[in-house]
């Protein structure tokens, strides 16, 4: 396995960001993500691996409360983030979308300019100031490795950027409000190699502003960019632990069997 | 080397004829059918457009357009009916597009997917959809004239008759009864063509459902919601049924300028010329000219609607991979 140069042998988890604890999401009746308790590290990329279906995507959502957006989903359980409950009765979901942002499978830019897209998310939060706004996008779009490329086209489209360009896009757009947490679903799966290495590099640079958690398919990115791998098999979390040594001393027979390539 | 043959070894030899087209008669019955109802509604078209513009083009002037009719509607012009069915269109829009677009709002981006009030809204649209537009009318004079006209004037106006009588305002709300279906189901066709991630991105980002909304779905949808809503007009624009009792003139010396006058209209003068002239073969130029210009006018609306769903299909879409 490679080892990646960030990622020390012997990683301790210095501080929780975010907590789960028996955490369980129901599509209506069925039941697909099941009793979850998962540490998330602070300024660490987190991986959960595992084959389709297994609920790993599900559990994502769980962490900014995107499934309350979905129809007929209930989670039961608690996440905290810093110790306090996001699922609490008096919780807004949408300031915790603001604290706990996220990137999807597929690119999706608005249909507005580069600017726009990045400033959405201050310009719903309030800010109005427009040199303000102009520095925070300019921080966002260099935070994501965009702005050498989108600088001097900041007024045109979002939709004329490369597949891999729309997908940083998506990033300095979720990091323009600057969220403590970033949730990354599967963020490489439309992208081809080249743009994939980008945005892994991307990742390794992004976990020194905040803690991240990455949904993939792709064993080998999990092993490059992540301190600690969470495996997931039919909805429940089989084993959690430090990357390397997930994929070189796999504690339990399914994660071996899945990180070697027997089944998923 | 081996060799190969077509036929595998202990095949039966395929008796002759089993290549012939066997589908030759009925294949060109059919094309020559499908084909000759198309030429046929072709036809049927290019006649009454020819019909229509030859007639009412002879017709067609500066001051058939500006003045009002004289002699006993069988000279002069059909101003005020143009002014009228302008009035009434806006405000038949004023009314349908705003209530038929927030009805699609609410089921496309609030209603639960098995909620029984969206299922209720949708039958009861779909069930608006059917209903003749005569029915229309006679509700419009039931309900707005008698009942609500009735009901302002008793409150407001001390019973002296002011709104309980056929008007722009009860004829223009009848008429966007009729066109508020059509309103409801092109918005929400239009709301559904947004994709979900641009939702999903918004709302991850901390916007409100309404901020979704109002910052990404509906300029989104605003190309074909406005195309939609043009056509829903276009087709009001032209419907008499609704009116003729609810606020429709045979004949007004003045132009309407309150919202309880009564008002002409291009379609309905197109009816009075052709069923209430005392000297049909005076009118029928002046009904020619009528019948031409509704026409424009609606022909001017679509082609208004086409272009902006034309613009609005021109913008770019995200990447597809």
């Amino acid at each position: 396995m490679p080892a990646h140069p960030r990622s020390s042998p012997e990683l301790p988890l210095v501080v929780v960001k975010m907590r789960t604890r028996g955490l369980s999401v129901f599509y209506g009746e069925k039941q697909a993500v099941h009793e979850v308790d998962l540490d998330v590290g602070g300024n660490q990329v987190t991986a959960l691996i595992g084959p389709s279906g297994c609920g790993k995507s599900t559990f994502l959502r769980s962490l900014n409360r995107m499934n309350d957006t979905v129809d007929g989903v209930r989670v039961t359980g608690e996440v905290e983030l810093d110790g306090r409950p996001i699922y609490a009765p008096d919780v807004d979901p949408v300031v915790v979308r603001r604290h706990v942002g996220m990137v999807f499978q597929r690119s999706n830019p608005f249909p507005k300019s580069i600017f726009d897209n990045v400033a959405y998310g201050l310009r719903i939060g309030g800010m109005k100031d427009k040199a303000e706004l102009a520095i925070r996008v300019e921080k966002a779009l260099r935070h994501a490795a965009l702005w050498d490329e989108a600088k001097d086209r900041l007024h045109d489209s979002g939709l004329g950027l490369s597949g891999g360009q729309q997908q940083r896009l998506c990033i300095a757009r979720a990091l323009a409000v600057e969220p403590e947490v970033l949730l990354m679903d599967e963020p490489a799966s439309a992208l081809d190699p080249i743009a994939t290495a980008r945005l892994e590099d991307l990742i390794s640079e992004l976990r020194e502003h905040l803690t991240i958690v990455i949904v993939t398919h792709n064993m080998q990115q999990a092993a490059r960019v992540s301190q600690r791998t969470a495996f997931f098999y039919m909805g429940k979390l089989i084993e959690v632990g430090e990357t390397q040594r997930m994929f070189t001393r796999p504690g339990e027979q399914a994660t071996e069997d899945y990180i070697s390539g027997r089944f998923g | 080397m081996t060799t190969f043959s077509l036929v595998p070894p202990g095949a039966p030899a395929r008796p002759a004829g089993v290549f012939t087209r066997r589908d030759g008669l009925v294949d060109s019955l059919l094309v020559a059918g499908t084909g000759s109802a198309c030429v046929l509604m072709l036809v049927m078209l290019g006649v009454v457009l020819l019909d229509i513009v030859v007639g009412g083009g002879r017709r067609l002037s500066w001051e058939f357009l500006t003045a009002a009719p004289t002699h006993g509607m069988t000279a002069g012009g059909i101003f005020p009916a143009i002014v009228g069915t302008a009035l009434l269109t806006f405000l038949m829009t004023f009314a349908a597009v705003p209530a038929g677009v927030a009805t699609a709002v609410y089921l496309t981006e609030y209603a639960p997917s098995n909620s029984p009030l969206a299922r209720g809204v949708r039958v009861a649209i779909a069930n608006l959809a059917g209903v003749p537009s005569i029915v229309f009318g006679l509700f419009g004079i039931g309900f707005f004239v008698t009942t609500l006209g009735g009901a302002i004037d008793s409150v407001l106006f001390g019973g002296e008759l002011t709104f309980a009588q056929p008007s722009l305002i009860w004829a223009a709300l009848t008429l966007s009864l009729l066109t508020l279906p059509v309103v409801v189901v092109a918005t929400e066709e239009a709301l559904r063509s947004v994709p979900q991630s641009l939702r999903d991105a918004s709302l991850a980002l901390g916007a409100t459902r309404l901020e979704t909304i109002t910052r990404i779905v509906l300029p989104e949808a605003m190309g074909g919601i406005l195309t939609g809503a043009i056509l829903a007009v276009s087709r009001g624009a032209g419907e008499v049924a609704p009116i003729m009792f609810t606020g429709a003139a045979y004949f007004l010396p003045r132009l309407p300028s309150h919202l309880n006058d009564s008002f002409m209209n291009l379609g309905y003068h197109v009816y009075v010329l052709a069923t209430q002239s005392p000297d049909v073969e005076k009118t029928k130029p002046i009904l020619y000219g009528t019948a031409l210009v509704l026409l424009l006018l609606t022909f001017l609306l679509n082609l208004v609607a086409v272009i902006m769903r034309s613009r609005s299909r021109g913008k770019v879409k995200p990447a597809q991979f």
